[in-house]
């Protein structure tokens, strides 16, 4: 034993020395952050939830990006043709893309990547009805080939929100989109850190440092992403209280998404920040099921929209009028495509008027099933002020507690409300998701290809698809508003108001959060 | 936690084993002893305080728990409504504050005590009814007997929070869901009492003689059975009240518990946990009603246990 | 060993109880890995693709013939064997249950037997008085006061989180120990009143009064001969307690977020990823049939006139 006690010593020393040597450089360069929710699922276009698409703006990067004025900008693109008859797009990646391995991005990783998500992704399926060819012309050239003109061509490519045209590797985006994909080389200002992944409690990104960025400066996630600190490390933590503590104690640099009634806890810190980094915000929505009595009949679905208010939704969930907005625009208040027309009904609940529409239609006091989740925050107040308003118009309501995921697994059955279905939920939508009637799910009115509540119009239909091939946008602008009466004369679904939640992180030591739809982790300097 | 109730059950009577005896050489009639036992009659009064309060929560000066107010919001106890209030009535003063959808806290804990005792009550009742069948089948039918205890092992094997929660999360939230869920785990515990407590008469030389001048069986478990498993279960149910209680509020702090509409001391605390820093009445109220009533179960249970049955631990 | 093999059945009988639970409840994990804004038609495709549209009677048969292979399955979520993410989960929770019991031991045995020497005074009652309150006050009020105090106003501790121990011995027992005293508080109370007890009951026997008369002190007394013969019963509590520890390890680790068993069992609940929930569940059981036949096998040690 005693001989290879110096050895194992020596070793021990060696061992200890490294990660003292190690340990401070990486402890002052990490940004540590609590994300809203676990990172789960790390294929950004297998699925749509939010953390997947974080993910993906990590590790990935996009052929455009829009910016804080909702304009497209090429991204890895270099530069791009359209053909006079607007049929042929000719694109031209930058030099220099690499994937994190080291290999160069080329355009026979673009198409594959473009395809796939474009048999996942609403508004990607959109795209690909009107594209007819994709071919590479060389390592960085590629063109893209219409059957007919079609408005949205770099919108689609910029697109912000879940789900996002992440260029991936073309051995990686020759997965059917029906399967996960299983590697996790990008070619994004970060890399995932595999090794050190603890799948429901850490997850560890380090700096790209062979990411060539753009010049420009950054706006959203268009212009320049330079990583300025070593490495982000996105931690778990399920209870906000716990969450607020640990950023005031300073044992944490960022909150991704503090609830709203915390925030007088943390606006009385000197050393935290709150910031609205995403100006246009989210939007809550009232979705109604068109399949099952009473909301098949149009009086009705009328009559709910009638007894609805925005105010009550806002004033029970956010609380801080500094922190929401009475909106009638669906397209969000401050978008391009804001506009009141028709849809002020939202804002006024007029219970004579519902009760007056209920007796015209025949109401029968059928009870009306509302979902109610009760584990997401910003969620948890939006079913029993529902409740209130509807019975107060008349309705007969039953609402139903459950988790979020047992009402996202109920929302997707068809059966009767009697039968394990339901006739009314409540969801938020980030701004950057519903920014026009093509990517904005609840507008879709095609029956059964329709989103949960399958609404049925034609008419609706024939104006989203005049949207969508017209390429001019004042014309666009004018369906967008047609579009709007259209969706409240119908019912698809009912705008419950606009909201904002900040950011909250430690101004003493980060500089540089952008703004964006998303939290980008490019940019910030940490002292 | 259902596993709480056994061990509460088995340490109880440890505790004041010699007071006990001393009682029972005195040879007083049960209620005598009952009355002389401070545990009793403290844990008791308390209890009876409580059942008032639940059966007359309409008339204790409380509104609609239900009813919410969304622009009264996350107020401290003691804040005047100075709007009037949904019956007509003004100058409505919110005595315990209010949550984060406006509703009267005082009136949300008032009405919480009716639902937090009515799951106490039901689990206790259910899983000692389901427990006395399943474990008298077990004791008498031989055959069955090795089916259910390995049933029941296998049961008593997943901790039974475990159980409850993954129970009512993959069902629909509701107060039955709930309380069956908290049953559940109760049940082979009580089976077991039960069981062994047949086991221990059938050897008894009464039962032996009625069994060979041919009584009928169920007559046989009416008579000599079920008489000397009343006390037993007596003290087990109170355990299994004061644990249900406590499951109930775990599985609304989980988010997996009744629905925030019908309120419990559990769901009220689970809401207001958030906001804890800030309003720390939305815990501390609840709270205080909760760790009250709970005491008070225990204690009555400890008492019961040392009146009735000291000798209950051996059977366990 | 007859033990031993008494406890497959047992473990078989789990499995089919959790299997069937999960299958016939409400709630479709492909609708929540499709994500907030999955489409029906993305809903269905990952149905088949986890192999859900097979009829119940095959899913069980594939998973029991995995588990007889000791494959426990794959995560439905994060596309990696179930066994992995429960060894990254050991550590946390086996430190915070070691701790634990540590801190129960050292506080509740002394605590119980001063209670016994002292009996029925008013250090007694105060003693007594704390086990029935331990009981009685929900694990998450007691970590959530705790935390107000300890963490926020004097500082003393980080609110949350924890640390490997490979990070250094420091900060890892510095974020456990709130954690740990929260999670005492209902052990302490339970293992005091059983300690008092069985040591009263001991020190009626004869042979503590000859020690007593052959002059010995107090303290040789109490620890020597008292002490050691109450260890059965103690240890049987601790070995029953192993199954209140293991529910009020889900409350702890979410309330300090410690990155550990429980709260991978509660987020696999609420996320509906059966294969982590089965094989959560049957590991804890596993552990706690084998922790009570442990303790059973301790009892012929500690009193050899019990034998197995």
């Amino acid at each position: 034993m005693r001989p290879n006690l110096p050895i194992g010593l020596a070793a021990g020393a060696a061992l200890v020395a490294g990660a003292v040597m190690s340990a401070p450089a990486s402890a002052d360069q990490t940004l540590r952050v609590v994300m809203h929710s676990d990172l789960k699922i790390v294929d950004p276009i297998w699925t749509t939830a939010y953390m997947s698409r974080n993910y993906g703006y990590m590790v990935y990067d996009t052929l455009f990006a829009m910016d804080a004025n909702t304009d497209v900008h090429p991204q890895m693109v270099e530069s791009y043709e359209v053909s006079a008859d607007k049929l042929t797009y000719t694109f031209t990646l930058r030099p220099g893309l690499a994937w994190h391995d080291g290999s160069p991005v080329t355009s026979a990783d673009v198409i594959p990547s473009i395809q796939r998500w474009g048999s996942k992704d609403s508004m990607g399926q959109k795209l690909m009805e009107f594209v007819a060819d994709m071919q590479a012309v060389d390592d960085r050239t590629f063109t893209m080939v219409l059957k007919e003109p079609y408005g949205l061509v770099t919108m689609s490519l910029a697109k912000p929100s879940s789900n996002v045209p992440f260029i991936m590797p073309a051995s990686v985006a020759a997965t059917p989109s029906s399967e996960q994909i299983s590697e996790y080389i990008g070619s994004g200002p970060f890399v995932f850190d595999v090794e050190n992944w603890k799948p429901g409690d850490t997850v560890l990104f380090t700096r790209n440092d062979n990411y060539q960025p753009r010049s420009e400066t950054p706006s959203w996630a268009s212009g320049g992403k330079v990583v300025k600190v070593e490495a982000v490390e996105w931690l778990s933590v399920k209870d906000h209280q716990t969450a607020v503590n640990s950023l005031i104690e300073g044992e944490i640099d960022y909150i991704e998404s503090p609830p709203n009634d915390l925030l007088p806890l943390l606006e009385g810190d000197e050393n935290v920040a709150l910031k609205v980094i995403n100006p246009l915000g989210a939007q809550f929505m009232f979705r109604l099921n068109h399949l099952h009595p009473p909301f098949d009949n149009v009086k009705i679905r009328r009559a709910a929209l009638a007894s609805i208010n925005q105010k009550d939704f806002m004033q029970a969930t956010i609380g801080d009028p500094a922190y929401y907005k009475e909106c009638a625009a669906m397209f969000i208040c401050g978008s391009a495509l804001a506009t009141d027309a028709g849809a002020d009904i939202v804002l006024k609940s007029d219970f004579e008027l519902s009760k007056k529409l209920l007796k015209e239609a025949g109401y029968d006091g059928t009870p009306i099933v509302i979902m109610q989740s009760t584990d997401v925050n910003v969620l948890n107040n939006l079913g029993p002020v529902a409740k209130a308003n509807l019975e107060k118009g008349g309705f007969v309501t039953d609402l139903q507690a459950m988790d979020w995921q047992t009402l996202v697994a109920r929302r997707a059955k068809r059966e009767h409300p009697s039968e394990g279905g339901w006739n009314v939920f409540m969801t938020s939508w980030t701004a950057a998701d519903i920014l026009n009637p093509i990517m904005a799910a609840g507008f879709n009115a095609g029956c059964d290809a329709a989103w949960f509540g399958w609404p049925c119009d034609e008419e609706m239909e024939a104006l989203r698809d005049a949207f969508a091939r017209e390429t001019d946008a004042a014309k666009q602008k004018e369906i967008a508003e047609q579009i709007q009466i259209r969706a409240m004369e119908v019912v698809t679904h009912a705008h419950g108001g606009q909201w904002y939640r900040p950011v909250a992180y430690r101004s003493d030591r980060l500089d540089g959060v952008l703004d964006g739809p998303v939290s980008y982790f490019w940019n910030i300097t940490k002292k | 936690m259902s596993d709480l109730s056994e061990l509460r059950q088995q340490t109880a009577g440890l505790v004041d084993a010699a007071a006990s005896a001393d009682a029972a050489a005195r040879k007083l009639s049960i209620w005598q002893r009952l009355a002389r036992n401070q545990s009793v009659v403290i844990g008791g009064a308390v209890m009876a305080v409580m059942l008032l309060v639940a059966i007359m929560a309409p008339f204790l000066g409380t509104m609609d728990p239900a009813e919410i107010n969304p622009a009264w919001r996350n107020k401290v106890p003691g804040t005047e409504l100075t709007d009037t209030a949904a019956d007509g009535s003004q100058g409505w003063v919110y005595r315990m504050g209010t949550d984060t959808l406006g509703r009267d806290t005082y009136s949300r804990v008032i009405y919480g005590t009716r639902v937090s005792l009515i799951v106490g009550l039901s689990v206790a009742g259910l899983s000692i009814a389901i427990g006395l069948v399943v474990g008298l089948i077990s004791g008498y039918v031989r055959w069955l007997d090795g089916i259910i205890m390995r049933v029941m092992d296998g049961l008593m094997a997943i901790p039974g929070i475990l159980l409850a929660i993954a129970l009512v999360s993959l069902s629909s939230a509701g107060l039955d869901t709930v309380i069956l869920a908290i049953t559940i785990p109760e049940v082979p515990r009580v089976v077991r009492l039960v069981r062994s407590i047949v086991l221990s008469i059938r050897e008894e030389p009464y039962v032996e003689a009625a069994i060979s001048v041919g009584t009928r069986l169920p007559l046989l478990l009416i008579r000599h059975v079920l008489p000397n498993t009343v006390a037993p279960l007596i003290v087990m149910g109170t355990y299994i009240v004061a644990s249900a209680i406590l499951v109930e509020a775990i599985l609304s702090f989980l988010g997996v518990g009744i629905p925030p509409e019908i309120p419990t001391w559990g769901n009220i605390m689970a809401e207001g946990r958030l906001l804890f820093r800030i309003f720390p009445h939305n815990i501390l109220f609840p709270g205080l009603f909760l760790a009250v009533t709970v005491l008070a179960v225990n204690m009555l249970g400890d008492g019961l246990r040392d009146t009735l049955d000291p000798r209950l631990e051996k059977r366990m | 060993m007859r033990r031993l093999a008494a406890t497959i059945p047992v473990l078989g009988m789990v499995a089919l109880f959790v299997f069937l639970m999960l299958r016939m409840t409400p709630g479709d994990p492909a609708a929540v890995l499709a994500g907030d804004n999955g489409t029906p038609q993305q809903i269905a495709e990952i149905r088949e693709t986890l192999g859900l549209d097979e009829p119940i009677l095959v899913q069980l048969g594939i998973w029991f013939g995995d588990l007889l292979q000791g494959d426990l399955g794959q995560s439905y979520f994060f596309k990696k064997d179930v066994t992995e993410l429960i060894l990254l989960r050991v550590e946390p929770t086996v430190a915070l249950a070691i701790t634990t019991l540590v801190i129960t031991v050292l506080v509740a045995v002394p605590i119980g037997v001063i209670a016994a020497y002292r009996h029925g005074t008013w250090l007694d009652r105060c003693v007594m008085g704390f086990s029935v309150f331990g009981f009685s006050v929900p694990v998450f009020v007691v970590g959530y006061i705790l935390i107000y105090l300890f963490a926020m106003q004097f500082k003393m501790f980080p609110v949350q989180g924890y640390k490997e121990l490979a990070d250094g011995f420091w900060p890892f027992i510095h974020r456990l120990i709130l954690p740990s005293i929260t999670l005492s508080v209902i052990y302490i109370a339970l293992i005091a009143r059983i300690t008092r007890a069985s040591v009263l009951e001991v020190l009626g026997e004869d042979y503590i009064r000859t020690a007593y008369a052959k002059g010995l002190p107090n303290r040789v007394v109490l620890l020597r001969h008292a002490l050691r013969n109450a260890a059965v019963p103690i240890v049987t509590v601790i070995g029953i307690g192993v199954a209140l520890l293991i529910s009020g390890v889900v409350v702890t680790e979410s309330v300090y977020n410690i990155p550990g068993l429980g709260r991978l069992t509660v987020d696999a609940v609420l996320g509906r990823d059966y294969p982590t929930i089965q094989a959560v569940i049957l590991v804890f059981s596993g552990v706690y049939v084998l922790i009570n036949l442990l303790i059973d096998l301790t009892y012929s040690f500690l009193d050899p006139r019990i034998r197995y």
